[in-house]
């Protein structure tokens, strides 16, 4: 029989400063539906990965140097409206939440967080892909 | 100057942290009020520089065995230098990022600086600066929060 799981995983780009916190992304139990396409550290190199792998899901800091998060997502929602962004940031203001969500986001998850609720954002968000 | 509430959310949220990445609470022991400009550090500091409706710096300083065990709390194997200063820095963004729940966006926080080795290097920009004591497994850290 042959193997469809390759043809239906989605494609993940990872974007945040921390290397521990992209790889936390990497070992979440929601990785067997994901291909980690690639990494960025800030937003202007999470724009040149985007236009690069065409990623279906991005997990997005907003702290960054270089372009911060907001103005990162509003770049990639504009480059592809149906790309599904994840929020992952420590900024716990409902404001901020707010302003991603209306730039694009399609959710938001705030640091620290727990492997579980990291499992059930991506499960969550994967719902809508 | 720190209002009691304020101080507060810094607690709240240094216990947050260790009991959410730790998977463990820390004990966080009575915030002190340092003035000559002197709040100490342990090897590795992570500094958050505040501007917006407050200013100042927040960092988070802990030695390297605290760190060390935190970074395997999280199933995080690579224990490298490399490694250590990111998670310092993180701890003192994530901290930081978490106090604008109360503070409100207008509470704006900087990407981490992150030191090793080296205390002259963090300078807070004023003689007055609270100290939080933190305990976790056997190691001490502390968060040192310095606004106008």
């Amino acid at each position: 029989m042959m193997d469809t799981s390759a043809q239906q995983s989605k494609k993940l780009m990872i974007v945040d400063d921390s290397n521990i916190i992209r790889r936390r992304i990497e070992r979440s139990q929601q990785i067997d539906r994901l291909e980690v396409v690639g990494a960025a550290a800030n937003g202007r190199d999470a724009v040149d990965l985007f236009r690069r792998t065409q990623p279906d899901v991005v997990t997005m800091d907003l702290t960054m140097p270089e372009m911060d998060g907001i103005e990162c997502v509003e770049k990639l929602v504009a480059i592809n409206p149906k790309v599904l962004i994840l929020v992952v940031s420590a900024l716990a203001d409902k404001a901020t939440a707010v302003e991603a969500i209306e730039k694009g986001a399609n959710g938001f998850l705030c640091k620290p967080f727990t492997d579980r609720q990291l499992n059930d954002a991506l499960e969550e968000l994967l719902r809508d892909a | 100057m720190l209002k009691e509430a304020e101080i507060r959310t810094f607690v709240d949220g240094t216990t947050n942290y260790f009991e959410v990445s730790g998977r463990q609470p820390a004990t966080v022991g009575s915030p002190y009020l340092v003035t000559d400009g002197r709040p100490g550090t342990y090897e590795y500091t992570g500094v958050i520089g505040i501007s917006g409706a407050r200013k100042g710096i927040v960092y988070f300083t802990a030695p390297r065995g605290m760190l060390t065990v935190l970074l395997m709390r999280m199933q995080e194997t690579d224990c490298s230098e490399e490694t250590i200063l990111d998670l310092v820095g993180e701890v003192a963004n994530t901290i930081s990022g978490n106090a604008r729940r109360d503070f409100g966006k207008s509470f704006v926080i900087s990407v981490p600086t992150v030191v090793a080795h080296n205390p002259e290097k963090v300078t807070p920009p004023h003689a007055r600066c609270y100290v939080i004591p933190i305990n976790w497994r056997a190691h001490s850290a502390k968060l040192v929060v310095c606004l106008e």
